[in-house]
């Protein structure tokens, strides 16, 4: 999420000055993302030079400077609700590199590498579910942001239970057949530089 | 306290080459209030481990003990008694029982224990008290919806003074949310001193435990360890 959107919305439900914005941000966020004063001020400046937000005067750039959004913000901020983020090229994914190099290593398990990952990121669930057994209830910002956090990583649990299968099938199956040529773009995809 | 101990369990299905190794020396001890996940893809022996947790099965070679007790040592009658009063099952499937009303599936485990029946429909609807189910006493499971039904199996398994909570896929039908309503009711027995083993291939589920361990062609191959801190490995990202 950018801070400026985020920001956008929270000042679309009234007025606020610059310090508050940044303690309702970390409220609602669950304070999964601790934001700085920096951050906020030089966001602030930014919106106000696109005419997205306008500030109550003075010059002092002080912590009781006040803010509001204008149509344009507002406009802005409908249009970024809707505007899908892009998902279409993933980033080169380190730990599908991880587990391609230990496929080809010799004496390398890779089952073992593979369970090493599946253990860490099981481990980084516990906790995630730890807080939310505390604190979703309470708060549902932050049910919300720890359950895109699980999703996610259950989504690269899921991806090395299926390589573990892969694997075990490929190392079971006769390796000498002649491969068919691979498609291209697939490949691209993963291993894009 | 040790509620549910396993010492180097093996289970060996058919004989000469249809022989399939389910279990390979498998230890495991679960205590008093503790929650352990185990993981595993199909096949890999997760439901061998639970029936012959629930003296359902017998291991081909290995211990079961049960509150200290070696489950071998006993007769048939002991290990029933067991079954009635101390362990609670949940499976996939419900198993609940059509003719009966939720209140009758729930108090069953009691009234065959012995318990007249008076009081065991007292304990059958304090169960279903605690999982907000009071209002489902007099229907049939056939009147509910998946996540009710599976919340009714769990009342079920935990009616009573159970002290063992063994939970094959226990939300394997429902979705995410009836899901995570199965394992919070799962974690609330637990903290009332329950000790429970779940069985699950999704790890959103096994994340609710204290434990996770890991099976593969019948063996633990790992287990999580525990957080030492509240919050050691998270690490916000900006
Ligand atoms: N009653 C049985 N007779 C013969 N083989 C069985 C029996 N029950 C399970 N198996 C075999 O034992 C292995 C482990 O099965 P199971 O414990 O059901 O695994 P999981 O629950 O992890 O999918 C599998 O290979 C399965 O085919
Ligand atoms: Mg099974």
């Amino acid at each position: 999420m950018t801070i400026r959107h985020a920001l956008l919305a929270l000042l679309s439900e009234g007025p606020r000055y610059g310090l508050q914005l940044r303690q309702e941000f970390e409220a609602r966020t669950g304070e999964v993302w601790p934001l700085n004063v920096g951050q906020v001020y030089t966001t602030l400046q930014r919106l106000e030079r696109d005419g997205l937000v306008e500030s109550d005067g003075g010059d002092d750039d002080g912590p009781q400077k006040g803010f509001k959004i204008t149509d344009e913000g507002r406009a802005e901020l409908a249009a970024w609700l809707r505007t899908p983020p892009d998902l279409s090229s993933p980033p080169r994914d380190e730990l599908v590199i991880k587990v391609l190099v230990a496929v080809e290593l010799p004496g390398v398990d890779v089952h073992e590498v593979v369970q090493t990952h599946r253990r860490y990121l099981v481990q980084l669930m516990q906790e995630w579910t730890r807080l939310k057994e505390y604190a979703a209830d309470r708060d549902l910002g932050f049910g919300l942001a720890v359950d895109a956090e699980l999703f996610r990583l259950d989504a690269v649990v899921r991806w090395l239970d299926a390589a573990d299968g892969r694997i075990k099938r490929a190392s079971l199956e006769d390796r000498d057949l002649p491969r068919a040529p691979l498609p291209k773009t697939p490949r691209k995809v993963v291993l894009r530089p | 306290m040790t509620v549910l101990e396993l010492r180097g369990v093996s289970k060996v299905y058919g004989e000469g080459s249809a022989q399939v190794h389910a279990l390979r020396e498998v230890s495991l001890s679960v205590g008093e209030g503790q929650l352990v996940a185990v993981m595993g893809p199909s096949g890999s022996g997760k439901s061998t481990l639970l029936t012959i947790a629930g003296t359902l099965e017998e291991p081909t070679s290995g211990d079961v003990l049960i509150a200290g007790e070696p489950v071998s040592g006993m007769g048939r009658d002991d290990r029933a008694r067991i079954r009635r009063r101390c362990l609670g099952y949940v499976f996939q499937d419900f198993n609940l029982l059509a003719g009966l009303t939720v209140a009758e599936n729930v108090s069953l485990p009691l009234e065959l224990d012995g318990m007249p029946a008076r009081s065991a429909v007292q304990c059958g609807l304090r169960a279903l008290d605690e999982l907000g189910l009071r209002g489902r006493a007099g229907s049939f499971p056939d009147e509910l919806s998946g996540g009710e039904r599976q919340r009714v199996a769990i009342a079920r398994a935990v009616v009573g003074d159970r002290r063992l909570l063994l939970a094959d896929e226990p939300s394997g039908a429902l979705d995410s949310a009836n899901g995570e309503a199965v394992m919070r009711l799962i974690r609330a027995a637990c903290r009332r001193g329950v000790a429970g083993v779940v069985v699950t291939h999704d790890a959103q589920l096994a994340s609710w435990a204290d434990r996770v361990v890991f099976l593969r062609d019948g063996r633990i191959v790992d287990q999580t360890v525990p957080a030492s801190g509240p919050e050691s490995l998270l690490t916000p990202n900006p």
